[in-house]
């Protein structure tokens, strides 16, 4: 069975796909659909029935990523930081990655920011999701989408 | 144009060659671009700063090895060189240089690796293993902002041509020269990827794709794999001979070891 | 080995929010990868980075595979008093990492 990974390999050098007017993640259908479900499963893990708000978090992410193994991920969230109002902590998932959580972080106000940056591998252009949790228990969503792409000669398994 | 001036033209054409390589091909030195330019901001921010470059990590076991005795004879690097940042400056901007022992040229993991097993009296340092990469990066490190300054001379002439003539051979299944995308065809992409001038500017460099650092043989082997043609082995002729090629083609660029890639 | 890299201003005046950034050397092996004869490479990662100020913590992350190699970790604090700050990275196969830095609060 060829992966996609040695599909492309053998494609490397040929005329460079055409480009498409809609960019298209590359993971099987059916692959997609259970990883979804995974991060929608993760999310209740960590926010229970709460309902979740967009706003007040930032989540950035170059929108055109050079590769996927290493990417710069900042995630800031307005707030007092104050003993009474803080962020206790920040969750980033991701539904296309082989699993949905990336990262956990947790602050409290002695963070004075609630802000972190972080490398993280995205494995196919996607949606990426940063939650925020707040000292008063409620949760704050932002979403950021990212294309990825593959380097153009892979050499796994070559060194 | 006359037959006979049509002849005459190449005569003298041919022993422009002979006399000095001629810039057949080369990018004229205004026009070379570090693939750095060619990254993407974010990536460009992570070779920018010491502390979130991942090759520093390298650069600082560098540092230690330089300092540790090794092998029978119980020597550093430093007992004979002394402080790197004085010794090594501008050492890596002439390598790939001439080895009057080998009667060839040798890049700078042979160099280190000679130094090794001659004075030291330690076994070499495998391609690609932790400590020569970390050593390499090291003395590469005290080049970073000086120019490649590769000069030919009777003695490495030859293999500046070897190498030459492999960049400009067409290779492997996909029967691809290197100059066919990285003379002609740089700035333009493959399958999304930027094709760069390809100048070995940073070596050793972290690589995004191998999560790591790694030499500029390596990538060539990259390279080869991509071509679909037999990669050399490391350490071979033909890799010393194409690397001292490709520094010369790069001569008067800045050294940015150690560089960060995709 | 160069473990780790940490970035902490020497000093700073009380109250001031500072940025801390830190790089450690580790290849955050995932665990989905194979060698070239079809054998998973078994997963390898930190699992978790800890910051305290004089002994009181004050950033956690629990990592996942999604993390990258090197991993570089950046956070803020508040300057409340001289002391040491500290890290700890730990993870797979007993991996285990503290480096420290020194800050001056006036």
């Amino acid at each position: 069975m060829t992966t996609r990974r040695e599909f492309l390999v053998l494609a490397c050098g040929a005329a460079s796909v055409a480009a498409a007017t809609k960019v298209r993640a590359q993971i099987d259908p059916n692959q997609q659909a259970l990883r979804k479900a995974a991060m929608q499963e993760a999310l209740r893990r960590v926010v229970g029935d709460a309902p979740v708000r967009r706003g007040r978090v930032k989540l950035e992410l170059p929108p055109l990523i050079d590769n996927g193994n290493s990417v710069p991920l900042s995630v800031a969230v307005e707030s007092p930081m104050t003993p009474s109002d803080h962020v206790k902590a920040i969750h980033v998932f991701t539904e296309k990655n082989p699993l949905p959580d990336v990262v956990s972080a947790y602050l409290g106000p002695r963070a004075g920011r609630a802000r972190m940056s972080i490398r993280v591998r995205l494995a196919d252009t996607q949606t990426v999701l940063a939650i925020a949790q707040l000292s008063d228990g409620s949760f704050w969503s932002d979403s950021a989408e990212v294309v990825v792409t593959l380097s153009a000669c892979l050499e796994e398994g070559l060194i | 144009m006359t037959t006979r001036a049509a002849r005459l033209f190449l005569a003298v054409s041919a022993a422009r060659l002979f006399v000095e390589p001629a810039a057949a091909g080369e990018i004229p030195l205004p026009e070379r671009r570090s693939s750095y330019e060619f990254m993407s901001r974010e990536t460009r921010a992570m070779q920018d700063d010491d502390t979130g470059n991942p090759g520093t990590l390298w650069v600082l076991d560098g540092e230690a090895l330089w300092k540790r005795k090794a092998g029978a004879a119980d020597r550093a690097c430093s007992d004979c060189h002394g402080d790197a940042r004085e010794s090594m400056k501008a050492v890596a901007a002439r390598y790939p240089a001439f080895d009057p022992a080998r009667g060839r040229p040798v890049n700078l993991e042979q160099r280190i690796n000679a130094c090794r097993v001659g004075r030291q009296k330690a076994p070499a340092l495998a391609y690609e293993s932790k400590d020569l990469l970390a050593l390499t990066a090291y003395v590469a490190r005290q080049s970073r902002g000086l120019p490649i300054a590769i000069a030919i001379d009777g003695r490495t002439r030859p293999f500046l041509e070897a190498g030459r003539e492999r960049f400009f051979r067409r290779q492997g299944q996909l029967n691809l020269a290197c100059a066919q995308c990285h003379d002609d065809l740089w700035s333009g992409k493959l399958a999304g990827s930027p094709i760069t001038q390809a100048h070995p500017t940073g070596y050793p460099l972290y690589r995004l794709e191998w999560q790591g650092l790694g030499s500029l043989e390596r990538r060539l082997r990259g390279c080869l794999v991509g071509i679909r043609a037999e990669p050399y082995a490391y350490g071979a002729p033909e890799f010393v001979d194409l690397e001292l090629y490709l520094m010369w083609r790069a001569n008067g660029m800045k050294i940015e070891t150690p560089a960060v890639r995709p | 080995m160069a473990r780790a890299i940490v970035n902490v201003p020497a000093r700073a005046k009380r109250g001031e929010i500072i940025e801390i950034k830190t790089l450690a050397a580790h290849p955050m092996e995932t665990g989905f990868r194979r060698t070239q004869l079809g054998e998973l490479i078994p997963r390898d990662i930190i699992r978790r980075f800890v910051c305290t100020y004089n002994g009181a913590e004050v950033f956690r992350v629990d990592l996942h595979p999604a993390v990258a190699a090197n991993p570089l970790i950046a956070f803020t604090t508040v300057a409340t008093e001289s002391g040491t700050i500290a890290f700890q990275w730990a993870g797979d196969n007993g991996y285990a990492v503290t480096e420290t830095a020194s800050i001056r609060v006036e």
